[in-house]
């Protein structure tokens, strides 16, 4: 009874509870998903806990006047079994899912940036960030399926510099186009930065020395903060900049703008 | 039998040594004094590490920064996670209460090596020294208390230095203090005392201490060659000399996650020595603990790189470490349940012993949640280096650790002094202490999650009352430290007098006097050999410890 009610309120506070920031790129309602059934698993672990605890405390607090011991026991095999198997299955069924997760943000896949073999990024491959080998170029094939936008970022104390190749436009703001796939390629001048959008449920550190490159589609229009998330020296909380998620027609505008040759910002 | 009836270190008459208060402030080579030694040390750095605390969060309560200087604040925020963690809860969990229980616990009258344990003692407080005073003469190591290349070969080079020196006497003394543990645990026990038979914190004591042994010398190694890259300018770690700065982040990390519990596993094993006693009960399922105790540390060595997942770890290293953290929680989660069995139809005082420990288990349990949580890559991804991280590891290392030193105190301050603490003040002190922790941590989650990174001066403006609500709790923390100092202070001196063995314990360090003599025991060692006994009729318990070897009689009789 008690242990329905419990989980029960779990499942209502992980689903009506949502400290989180609104989502703005594909991961994020993914990463929601993922945050909810965590969250849900963990109040319920973390207030039963709680309750068994206090209720000990108080149920079985010594009564004045008693100085006797409580019982003998020592253990109970059947009992420990139990709760050594149900948090295995716990964390089985936690790491599986999360591994589900993880593939559909696109994590499994091999990394790719751009043209280096010749392969383009759909629209529904979300692949994430991570260490990328260093001579992939911008070049990108002629695929029929939509290509990502390639955008340069260097990361230095302590700024972020956006260089969009297409057009050739340095900005110190990331404007990207909502519902368009966005492929970055990181570097860093100096030391350890951090790439951080929190409405994006992204994350890649800024690596001197090696290129990291970081996958995503925006999808609300909206102004959203870049972050660096790694400690980078005295102004390490003051490195932010914006990135400016707006439809297709306004990012023309901007493009157009900015550009330094003709071009058209979205076909290659 | 020779090894345990000799003396270690008679060949030096401990007459020779001062006496009185004055001994706490020598070369002493007793267990007992350098454990207290270790402690009160640590206390000491601890007031320290929390008074740059403070600073921290007088910062925090704006958003804009303004109470100190930005590199200040680098450097203030290095020396208190620097402090907090190798002078305070290292030093405090393992050398303090390793040193003063472990020969008892294995009935023993020292260390296995008497003078290293000294040593490693008296490294401690230069080191710390040496690392405070940076701040005042070249300005302290303002890299974090990670140091990640290279941003620690590019700042300040002296400051780093003096920490990277520092901080490989203390790694000694870490070493030294392991080794010492491993020999005393495995060949001082008195002779038919068998290693099943030991209380927990030998365990616990045992375990990582192979932790210690095995991944100190790779921080002690990594920091070398990080200085090299700072003075003679190699270029292990340096990019611009064609060096790699993840080499240095696993290498660190193999340490440091260890570290982790290396800073949690003794007090695992502490709590399982306070709470039978204060529940009259057994330990529930000894041999679970033990297994656990040893499945943590094998664990614990395989996970290092759940640091890392936004460093641009190749996908299937993510994989690996994703699932051997969260496996870490079933060992873990077997000893809170089995705790929470151990308080189940107990008579359970509610001392300030226990209250300790039992916040610690409400605390840990959530910064356990929270670590598997973080051990999820997808879900890392937008946590790490913010301050959900920072509140995470809060409730592990201050929720956890802190919250049992405190509850360990309450527990064997009697047997350190011989007298007994104010309750009414140790209850305040809990009280305080776990609604101003709750207050300071808790909300802290949701700063992470909404976007506010870890280690900076400055913040957006939405996020200032949660911060201010968060530097509330840290001002209840330390005005709780108050009556608890006041506590240990003056109750040693008029504080009632606690007899032997006032909790009526069955372990061995309580069936002898308090404070205990120099050798220990009067007589013989006593064979505990079982050490949860509580509820046993009476004459049993003693007749297992009679039958046997006569000798010990005698001195249980005394209790
Ligand atoms: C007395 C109460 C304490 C308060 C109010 C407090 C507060 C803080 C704050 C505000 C930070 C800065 C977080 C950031 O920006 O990344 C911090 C960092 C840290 N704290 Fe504490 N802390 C306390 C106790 C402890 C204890 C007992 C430990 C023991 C190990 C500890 C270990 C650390 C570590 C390792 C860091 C990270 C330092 C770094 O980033 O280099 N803290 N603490
Ligand atoms: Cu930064
Ligand atoms: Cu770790």
């Amino acid at each position: 009874m008690l242990g329905l009610g419990l989980i029960a309120g779990g499942v209502w506070s992980g689903q009506n509870l949502n400290p989180l920031p609104i989502d703005a790129s594909t991961n994020a309602p993914i990463y929601d998903e993922l945050f909810k059934v965590l969250f849900t698993i963990g109040i319920i672990l973390f207030v039963g806990m709680l309750g068994l605890v206090v209720f000990s405390l108080i149920k079985f607090r010594r009564r004045p006047g008693d100085s006797g011991d409580g019982i003998a026991l020592e253990g109970n095999l059947p009992l420990e079994i139990l709760w050594t198997a149900v948090p295995a299955v716990v964390v089985l069924f936690v790491g599986l899912y999360s591994y589900d997760i993880y593939e559909r943000m696109g994590g499994m896949q091999p990394l790719s940036h751009g043209g280096h073999n010749e392969k383009s990024i759909e629209v529904e491959q979300k692949i994430w960030g991570g260490i990328g080998s260093k001579e992939t170029s911008f070049t990108n094939s002629s695929d029929k399926t939509i290509s990502p936008l390639p955008v340069e970022v260097t990361a230095m104390q302590f700024a972020f510099l956006f260089h969009y190749p297409k057009g050739d436009i340095i900005s110190g703001e990331l404007h990207v186009p909502s519902g368009q796939p966005v492929t970055m390629k990181m570097i860093s001048k100096d030391v350890i930065h951090a790439f951080w959008v929190p409405e994006f449920r992204l994350k890649q550190d800024v690596i001197p020395g090696q290129t990291t490159i970081l996958n995503f589609t925006p999808t609300k229009p909206g102004r959203y903060p870049i972050i660096c998330a790694e400690l980078c020296g005295p102004y390490h909380g003051g490195m932010r900049s914006t990135v400016v998620v707006e439809d297709p027609d306004s990012y023309e505008a901007w493009f157009k703008q900015n550009a330094k040759e003709e071009e058209t910002p979205l076909q290659s | 039998m020779t090894i345990v009836s000799s003396t270690p270190n008679n060949q030096e008459p401990k007459s020779l040594q001062p006496k009185g208060w004055l001994k706490y402030f020598s070369f002493s080579l007793d267990h007992k004094v350098i454990g207290i030694q270790y402690l009160v040390c640590g206390f000491l750095f601890y007031l320290i590490g929390g008074a740059l605390a403070s600073a921290i969060r007088i910062e925090l309560t704006s958003p804009v920064s303004d109470f100190m200087p930005r590199d200040i604040y680098n450097q203030v925020l290095t020396l208190h996670g620097t402090i907090m963690i190798f002078l305070w809860i290292v030093p405090v969990v393992n050398g303090a209460f390793g040193n003063y229980l472990i020969p008892f616990y294995v009935g023993a009258r020292d260390m296995a090596f008497p003078r290293l344990n000294a040593v490693a003692f008296w490294l401690i407080p230069p080191a710390g020294l040496m690392l405070i005073s940076s701040y005042f003469i070249t300005g302290a190591a303002e890299s974090g208390w990670t140091a990640y290349p290279p941003l620690s070969i590019t700042t300040p080079a002296a400051g780093q230095i003096i920490w990277i020196l520092s901080v490989l006497l203390l790694g000694g003394s870490s070493i030294f203090g392991g080794i010492n543990f491993i020999a005393t645990i495995l060949k001082l026990r008195r002779p038919n005392l068998k290693l099943m038979q030991l209380p927990m914190y030998c365990w616990a004591m045992l375990g990582t201490s192979i932790l210690v042994v095995l991944s100190t010398p790779v921080l002690a190694g990594t920091l070398i060659l990080l200085s090299f890259d700072i003075v003679a300018h190699t270029g292990f770690f340096n990019p611009t000399l064609g060096g790699n700065v993840i080499v240095y982040q696993h290498l660190f990390w193999f340490y440091s996650h260890p570290a982790v519990y290396i800073m949690v596993l003794p007090a695992f094993g502490l709590v399982s020595e306070v709470l039978p006693v204060h529940c009259r009960k057994p330990l529930f399922g000894y041999t679970t603990m033990v297994y656990s105790i040893m499945a943590i540390v094998v664990l614990g060595l395989v996970v290092w790189a759940h640091h890392m997942f936004t460093s641009g770890t190749p996908p299937w290293m993510r994989l690996f470490f994703t699932i051997a953290t969260s496996f870490i929680a079933v060992p873990t989660g077997i000893k809170f349940f089995n705790w929470v069995a151990t308080l189940w139809g107990g008579k359970i005082s509610l001392n300030s012993a226990v209250l300790f420990s039992c916040g610690f288990i409400i605390n840990f349990v959530l910064g356990g949640i929270t670590g598997v949580a973080l051990a999820q890559v997808p879900f890392d991804i937008h946590v790490h280096d913010t301050y959900f991280v920072v509140a995470h590891f809060h409730y592990i290392v201050y929720g956890g650790s802190v919250f049992v030193i405190f509850s360990s105190i309450y527990h064997w301050y009697p047997k350190f002094t011989g007298r007994m603490l104010d309750e009414t003040l140790g209850r305040i002190h809990f009280v305080i202490t776990f609604i101003g922790f709750n207050l300071c941590f808790a909300p802290q989650h949701w700063l992470g999650l909404n976007g506010m990174p870890r280690r900076v001066a400055e913040y957006d403006p939405q996020f200032a009352f949660v911060n201010q609500l968060s530097s509330v709790g840290a001002l209840l923390m330390a005005i709780s430290t108050l009556p608890f100092l006041w506590n240990v202070i003056s109750s040693a001196f008029k504080g009632p007098k606690a007899g032997d063995n006032p909790w009526e314990a069955l372990t061995p360090e309580w069936l002898t006097s308090s404070p205990p003599p120099v050798e220990n025991w009067d007589g013989e060692a006593p064979l505990v050999v079982e050490p949860y006994g509580y509820g046993k009729k009476e004459d049993q318990q003693h007749s297992e410890v009679t039958d046997q070897s006569n000798d010990f009689e005698k001195t249980m009789q005394k209790k």
